[in-house]
């Protein structure tokens, strides 16, 4: 995990001083709501339906246990007790009273996190693959360059007020855990054929209300121009993107109106101004920067110790080993993904004392560290195999073993129409009676890898154009009406979903969903084939009459 | 509206032109950018200062032939929430290195002084009286910054290569 230093923790105190007195103005009636308004998503709060909501960042999904016993400390003592984990490697709060948001700030501080814009038209906390560091066949670390990007964009002094917001992602390895294609920048780390570390840039990738897939801008920039080329593209968006729509405002729409093409060549011009600028990075930088990353001293370890062996006894724990464990770039450890997906329960949710436990398992077993994922899951990065026994124990007490990761109760939802004023219909209770339609670990084992993505409005934040199965909820009539797309993927394959047929009303959508996963299951030509894969060859056609027929 | 000038409430000598207001005779003007462009030259033969309204939907560039002539150039933000001025500020002093006086006019509100000063602003017509007061005390509210800019404060990064290097000396 990164480690701040004396530099960064003054910033962030600076910060919170500064909100600090933002919020006694606007107490005081100084500041006008409207003024306040966008001060305030720069902190990441939000108006919502019921009260106040409050995003923190987690730079890339890397949490230290300290760190998560502070989020666990502000649900209990400024929150109902919980806290909900979202799709851009964030944790909000739904329940906090303005007054007590300095306080909350200045408590995280303490533990190195921040709030600074994770929301507002500005660039948003930078994401990153929750397996950095420790995948098995990853180029480098991503989080380093994930590191410079964020204090780079941290309080841009000329990119803090973009059209609307700016999404960025990294990868380095070949399976794209991130979602690099849906993000304003998608950054894929490579090397060239001199072995020295750059970039693949994406430019245009988003969801919303018009959904595109990312755009190759540039195959190769090197890593001591990355900052400068970023610049670029944001200097010309910030010039040229559109600010009479809010709908229209994202660079994937300016990237769509100028083409590809012309678009980067805008970038280019800029770039060639400001490539050889003070923006230039050189190895000792990087090498600063991954001076404050704490790496584990693994020990060498046995690949399969008996307390492993042992284990395999129970089925239980095998069915939780089978599912939630991954292979490590260290063969005596373990990723362990941890479910926040119980069946019938909110996806993304965790409790103050789920929460103080984790920590407590991360320091016992996991080099006291948390990883956070954009499914909404958390993972312990570096566990020893000879105590995944031991630890999924724990886990199963604490209500967070359920063996689904990556099955078709793993739902990923937004907060819908149950928190958010956004919202035209309820996401929430559609992903809970998903989930107990599909408890049965059995009937989810043999579906195989099926993500469901659940938006309660067309903005998109359960990211449903991109889910193997896409659930989205809009009004028709004052009446809650689901419209459902197959074939969506955000991984290095992403594509957007298509729409198979006209919306479902609330009570219909599971039964829908269940004569599709039938069909799939009739459909496929083995059971190696995944959902996405047979809608791949098949089309939309068979599931469509299959959902159709009788209704 | 109280314009804020090195850091201190000060008067503004400059007259804001129309489109169509009569030239007056002497004194300094700030001109809108189309009716500068037009009558340059005569503009810049009359005595007095002469400064450039730039709206900021309109390419920078455009003014550069004329910087070295003018006093000042005001830049706008129709709303705090309109960002394009900040990248016009940055152009204008690093690129063109335009020395002049760089005024921010608009929906100019305390909580962006920090950003405006950094992108090379140094004038400022604020839109309420106690932000103006409270200009110093915040202008000093961040000591760390992570981005290089003209302004020439030293970055994060930066202060991170001193320390090594200091630390590095005898060890």
């Amino acid at each position: 995990m990164y480690a701040y230093d004396e530099i960064d923790r003054t910033l962030v105190n600076e910060r919170v001083s500064e909100f600090r007195d933002q919020v006694q103005r606007r107490l005081s009636g100084e500041l006008t709501e409207d003024e306040f308004k966008m001060l305030r998503l720069q902190n990441g709060v939000y108006l919502q339906l019921h009260a106040y909501m409050f995003r923190v960042a987690i730079p890339y999904g890397t949490l230290a246990s300290n760190q998560l016993r502070a989020l666990a400390h502000v649900a209990r003592k400024y929150d109902r007790g919980y806290g909900h984990f979202t799709t851009r490697q964030n944790v909000q709060f739904n329940w906090i009273k303005l007054s007590d948001l300095p306080d909350a700030l200045a408590d995280l501080a303490e533990v190195g996190i921040h709030a600074m814009q994770t929301s507002g038209n500005n660039m948003r906390n930078v994401t990153s693959d929750q397996w950095a560091g420790v995948a098995p066949g990853e180029i480098e670390d991503p989080r380093i360059w994930s590191e410079l990007i964020r204090q780079h964009t941290t309080l841009h002094p000329e990119f803090s007020f973009l059209p609307r917001k700016f999404k960025i992602a990294i990868t380095a390895s070949d399976h794209d855990r991130a979602a690099i294609k849906v993000h304003d920048i998608g950054l894929r780390l490579i090397r060239n054929e001199k072995g020295e570390t750059g970039f693949e840039v994406l430019v245009g990738g988003g969801l919303g209300r018009t959904p595109f897939i990312g755009k190759t801008i540039k195959h190769f920039v090197h890593g001591r121009d990355l900052l400068s080329y970023i610049e670029a593209i944001l200097r010309v968006y910030n010039q040229y993107g559109r600010r009479d729509n809010i709908y229209k405002a994202r660079i994937k729409i300016l990237v769509h109106e100028l083409g590809i093409e012309k678009f980067s060549r805008e970038v280019e011009e800029e770039w060639e101004q400001i490539r050889y600028s003070s923006l230039q990075i050189d190895d000792e930088v990087i090498e600063d920067i991954r001076s404050r990353f704490i790496y584990p001293s693994y020990e060498k370890l046995p690949h399969m110790p008996d307390e492993l062996r042992q284990a395999a006894a129970d089925p239980e724990f095998e069915a939780w080993r089978k599912n939630s464990v991954a292979a490590h770039k260290n063969p005596g450890y373990s990723i362990v993904t941890i479910s926040l997906k119980p069946i019938g329960a909110p996806p993304g949710d965790a409790t103050a004392e789920q929460m103080d436990a984790l920590a407590d398992l991360a320091d016992k077993y996991s080099f006291g560290e948390i990883r956070v994922g954009h499914e909404q899951n958390l993972a312990l990065p570096h566990v020893a195999k000879r105590d995944l026994p031991a630890l999924w124990k724990a886990l199963d007490k604490l209500g967070l073993a359920t063996p689904n990761v990556n099955l078709i109760t793993d739902i990923i939802a937004c907060p819908g129409l149950d928190y958010c004023s956004l919202a035209n219909a309820r996401s929430i209770p559609i992903a809970q009676e998903l989930t107990r339609r599909f408890a049965n670990h059995e009937l989810a084992n043999l579906i195989g890898r099926l993500h469901i993505n659940i938006s309660g409005c067309i903005n998109a934040c359960g990211h449903h154009h991109v889910g193997h199965i896409g659930i989205l909820g809009v009004e028709k009539n004052g009446e809650e009406v689901y419209q459902i797309t197959i074939g969506g993927r955000a991984d290095e394959n992403a594509a957007l979903g298509n729409l198979i047929g006209p919306g479902v009303k609330f009570d219909e959508v599971a039964d829908v969903i269940e004569d599709i996963v039938e069909a799939y299951l009739a459909l496929r030509e083995r059971p190696e084939e995944l959902f996405v894969d047979t809608v791949k060859r098949l089309g939309v056609e068979p599931f469509k009459e299959r959902v159709y027929a009788t209704r | 509206m109280p314009l804020v000038n090195g850091g201190k409430i000060a008067d503004d000598s400059f007259v804001k032109l129309a489109v169509d207001t009569p030239l007056p005779e002497g004194g300094d003007i700030l001109v809108p950018a189309e009716r500068f462009l037009g009558e340059a030259d005569a503009l810049l033969k009359r005595t007095g200062k002469v400064g450039v309204i730039w709206p900021n939907n309109r390419d920078i560039a455009e003014l550069v032939p004329y910087l070295g002539k003018i006093a000042a150039v005001a830049l706008v933000f129709p709303s705090f929430r309109d960002g394009r001025a900040y990248s016009q500020a940055r152009l204008l002093r690093e690129r063109y290195n335009y020395r002049g006086e760089l005024r921010a006019t608009g929906q100019v509100l305390r909580d962006q002084f920090v950003f405006m000063l950094r992108a090379g602003f140094d004038s400022f017509e604020v839109k309420k009286q106690a932000d103006a007061e409270a200009f110093m005390q915040t202008a000093k509210r961040y000591s760390v910054f992570y981005q290089p800019t003209g302004d020439g404060r030293i970055t994060a990064l930066h202060r991170r290569m001193q320390l090594r290097h200091s630390e590095g000396v005898g060890t």
